[in-house]
C-alpha cells in the first residue's frame, strides 16, 4: 500500500487538498480514503446516497418492528382487535407455559446436539480432505453437493430414506439382522434423525474449515516432526490452535443458526405424521410425534399465526431476540480480536 | 498441504516407509470413498424411487422393477409445479436483482469510503444479518397485512430495494481487498465516487458480486419460512418449497411423484452451482474464515 497511497497522496495535494499524515490513515482501517473537503456537506450526501437504501431498510424492517414488538409484548390483540394494553401479563403467562419450556428444551437439544455434531463432522472431513492429495477436489465436491440441496426437498429425502416400514435405510437395516428405529415417528429418534440431515449437509461448514486449513503454516508441520510430535499431537498443538477462531466463529454461528430452526423440523414432522394438511394447516402437526420435534421458532409461530395471540408471541420474540443479540455479542468481541476491528 | 509436499522429505520418506505410506493411501481413500458414498447415497434412493412405479414405492425393493421417466413428465403436468416453478423463479430473480441494486453501493460505501459512522452501521449490519427472523415476524406481517400485500410474495420482493445484511456483509468483504491504488488513480482522473464504483470497482468485484447474486438467489429458491407465513392461504403464490412441503398431502401422489418433484427443485441449484462453482466457494470461504 506503500506506494499506492504516496501517489494518492500526492494528487490529492495537488487537488488542493490536505492530505493527512499516513499513519493516521493507515491504522483507521475502513477505507484508507480520508480526506478534508472543502465542501463537507457535499461529501455527507454522496455517503448518504450510498447507504440510504440501506437505511430505509434497517429503519423499516428492524428497528420499527424491533421496537413495535417490544411494545406489542405488553399487550394482548389479535388480527381483528386493536391491542389493548395488559401490563405483564403476557410475560407472566412465558413463566407457567408448559409448551414453552417443551420447545425451549428441544431447541436447546439442538444446540448442544446438532452444533458440536456439524462441527465436529465438517471438522473431520476437512482433516481428511487436507490429506488426501490425489482426487481432492472431486471429494470436496461431492461432500459439499448435499448442503445445496433445500431444506425442505432435504428433508423429505431424509422422511423417505428413514420410512419407518419400507425405508432404504431401515430395508438394508433388516438384510443384515438389525431391527430399524421408528426414526421420524418416534419420539426419542425423531430429534437424532434431524441430527443424521444436519450432518449430511455438513459441506458449507466443512469448506470453510478447507480454507481454514490452508492458512497453517507448512513450516510448523515441519517443526513438529522434526521434535517427534505424532498426527495426533500435530493436530492438537499446530492445527487446532491456528484454526481455532474458525472453529469458534462456526460454533457461535451454528448456535445462531440453531435457535432458528424451523423448515426441517416443521417438513419432517409433517410428512411422518401423515396428516393432510396444507399451506397454514401444517402448524398443527408440528412437534410430531409427541412434541419432540417442537422447536422454539414453532411455537412462535403458533402462538402467533394458529392462536392468534399476538401479544404472547412478541414476548416469545422478545426472548428470542435478546438471546441471540447475547450470541452476536460473543460472535462480535471474537470478530473484533480476529480481525482487528469489527 | 503437509510436510511431505517439500520435495527433499517426500523421496526420503517414501523410500523408509513405502508399504505403511500405501496403507495410508488406501486407507484415506477407502474413507473417503465410503463417506462420497453416504452423501450421495439418499439422493440415488430418491432417483431409482422417481422411476419406479407407484405400486413398488410401497414396497421395500429398492431397485426399480421396471423403468419409468415418464413420472418426471406426470410430476409437471398432474400437479400446480409449474406454477410453483414460475413463482419462485420470480421470486428469487427480483429478489437478487433488487438485493444488488441496493446492496452494492452499501457495501462499497462500507469498505472503501470513511465517513463518521462506518463502523457502527457496520455492527448494525452484522446484528441484523445474525438476528433470527421471527424475532420481527409478528410486526412485519401486520405491516404487510396493512398494506394488504399478505397472500402474495412481495413482502417477500420489495425489501430487497433496501439490500439484504448479509449481501451488504458479503460484498463488504470482497470489497476490502480491493488495493486502494485502483480508486485513487480513478480519483486523481477526477472520478466521482459513484463513477469510481461504476467503472473501477465493480468489474474488480465481479466474482463477490456472482457470489453474493447467487447465495440470494438459492435463499429465495430455498426460503420455506417467508412464502410459509405470507402466502400459506392462497395457492396461486406458492413457491416450490411450500408447494412440496405440501405435495403428499394435498395431491394424493405417491412417492414416485414427490421424489421426482424433489429432484427437479434441487436440480438448478445444483447446476447453478456446477456453473459458478469458483466464486460460490470463494465467497462461502469469504464469509467463514476472514470473519
Amino acid at each position: 500500500m506503500s506506494i499506492v497511497s504516496r501517489r494518492g497522496g500526492a494528487g490529492r495535494a495537488a487537488a488542493g487538498t490536505i492530505p493527512t499524515p499516513r499513519r493516521i490513515s493507515a491504522g483507521t482501517g475502513a477505507g484508507r480514503y480520508r480526506v478534508r473537503h472543502r465542501r463537507p456537506v457535499r461529501r455527507r450526501l454522496v455517503f448518504l446516497s450510498f447507504m440510504a437504501p440501506a437505511y430505509v431498510g434497517l429503519g423499516l424492517f428492524m428497528v420499527y418492528p424491533l421496537v413495535s414488538a417490544i411494545y406489542f409484548s405488553f399487550t394482548r390483540f389479535d388480527l381483528i382487535n386493536p391491542p389493548e394494553w395488559v401490563g405483564l401479563a403476557n410475560w407472566e403467562f412465558l413463566l407457567e407455559d408448559p409448551n414453552v419450556r417443551q420447545a425451549a428444551g428441544n431447541t436447546l437439544w439442538l444446540v448442544v446436539v446438532m452444533v458440536p455434531a456439524r462441527v465436529m463432522g465438517a471438522l473431520l472431513t476437512a482433516l481428511l480432505l487436507n490429506r488426501v492429495r490425489q482426487g481432492r477436489s472431486v471429494y470436496r465436491t461431492l461432500f459439499y453437493l448435499p448442503a445445496l440441496v433445500p431444506p425442505v426437498a432435504g428433508t423429505l429425502t431424509f422422511a423417505f430414506l428413514l420410512k419407518p416400514g419400507t425405508g432404504p435405510v431401515n430395508s438394508l437395516l433388516h438384510a443384515i439382522g438389525i431391527e430399524g428405529p421408528l426414526w421420524f415417528n418416534s419420539p426419542e429418534w425423531a430429534k437424532p434423525s434431524l441430527v443424521l440431515l444436519a450432518l449430511w449437509s455438513v459441506g458449507d461448514l466443512m469448506i470453510i474449515f478447507v480454507a481454514a486449513l490452508l492458512y497453517v503454516p507448512t513450516e510448523h508441520y515441519e517443526a513438529a516432526s522434526l521434535d517427534g510430535a505424532n498426527s495426533w499431537q500435530k493436530f492438537r498443538f499446530v492445527t487446532l490452535p491456528t484454526i481455532s477462531p474458525v472453529v469458534l466463529f462456526a460454533a457461535v454461528t451454528g448456535v445462531i443458526a440453531t435457535l432458528q430452526y424451523f423448515t426441517q423440523a416443521a417438513v419432517a414432522a409433517n410428512v411422518a405424521s401423515g396428516t393432510a394438511t396444507t399451506g397454514g394447516g401444517i402448524s398443527s402437526t408440528f412437534g410430531f410425534p409427541e412434541g419432540s420435534t417442537f422447536t422454539y421458532p414453532l411455537w412462535l409461530y403458533v402462538t402467533g399465526f394458529r392462536f392468534q395471540a399476538l401479544g404472547y408471541a412478541n414476548v416469545l420474540a422478545v426472548v428470542l431476540f435478546v438471546v441471540g443479540i447475547t450470541a452476536t455479542a460473543i460472535l462480535l468481541r471474537r470478530f473484533r480480536a480476529y480481525t482487528g476491528r469489527a | 498441504m503437509s510436510a511431505a509436499s517439500i520435495p527433499g522429505t517426500i523421496h526420503t520418506r517414501r523410500r523408509r516407509h513405502t508399504r505403511s505410506s500405501m496403507l495410508v493411501f488406501v486407507a484415506e481413500h477407502s474413507i473417503a470413498i465410503a463417506l462420497s458414498v453416504m452423501f450421495l447415497a439418499p439422493v440415488g434412493f430418491l432417483l431409482l424411487t422417481s422411476l419406479m412405479t407407484s405400486d413398488q414405492t410401497l414396497t421395500s425393493q429398492l431397485w426399480p422393477r421396471s423403468w419409468h421417466p415418464g413420472n418426471y413428465a406426470d410430476a409437471f403436468t398432474r400437479t400446480p409445479l409449474p406454477r410453483y416453478l414460475l413463482n419462485t423463479v420470480l421470486y428469487a430473480t427480483s429478489a437478487t436483482v433488487f438485493m444488488l441494486l441496493a446492496s452494492v453501493p452499501a457495501a462499497y460505501a462500507l469498505a472503501k469510503l470513511r465517513w463518521r459512522g462506518n463502523s457502527i452501521t457496520f455492527v448494525a449490519i452484522i446484528c441484523v444479518m445474525m438476528l433470527p427472523p421471527q424475532v420481527v415476524t409478528v410486526p412485519l406481517y401486520l405491516f404487510w397485512a396493512n398494506s394488504g400485500l399478505t397472500g402474495s410474495l412481495w413482502p417477500l420482493i420489495l425489501p430487497m430495494l433496501t439490500g439484504d445484511a448479509f449481501s451488504i456483509f458479503l460484498l463488504r468483504q470482497f470489497m476490502v481487498t480491493i488495493p486502494d491504488g485502483y480508486l485513487d488513480a480513478a480519483r486523481v482522473e477526477g472520478c466521482g465516487e459513484w463513477r469510481t464504483l461504476l467503472h473501477v470497482v465493480l468489474p474488480i468485484a465481479r466474482p463477490g458480486i456472482a457470489a453474493a447474486a447467487m447465495f440470494q438467489f438459492f435463499y429465495a429458491w430455498n426460503d420455506y419460512y417467508g412464502p410459509l407465513l405470507y402466502t400459506s392461504e392462497n395457492e396461486r403464490a406458492w413457491t416450490l418449497s411450500l408447494g412440496l412441503a405440501s405435495f403428499r398431502s394435498l395431491h394424493h401422489v405417491e412417492w414416485h411423484l414427490i421424489s421426482a418433484a424433489t429432484l427437479m427443485t434441487m436440480a438448478p441449484v445444483i447446476v447453478l452451482f456446477f456453473m459458478a462453482q469458483k466464486a460460490f466457494v470463494q465467497g462461502v470461504t469469504l464469509t467463514g474464515v476472514k470473519g
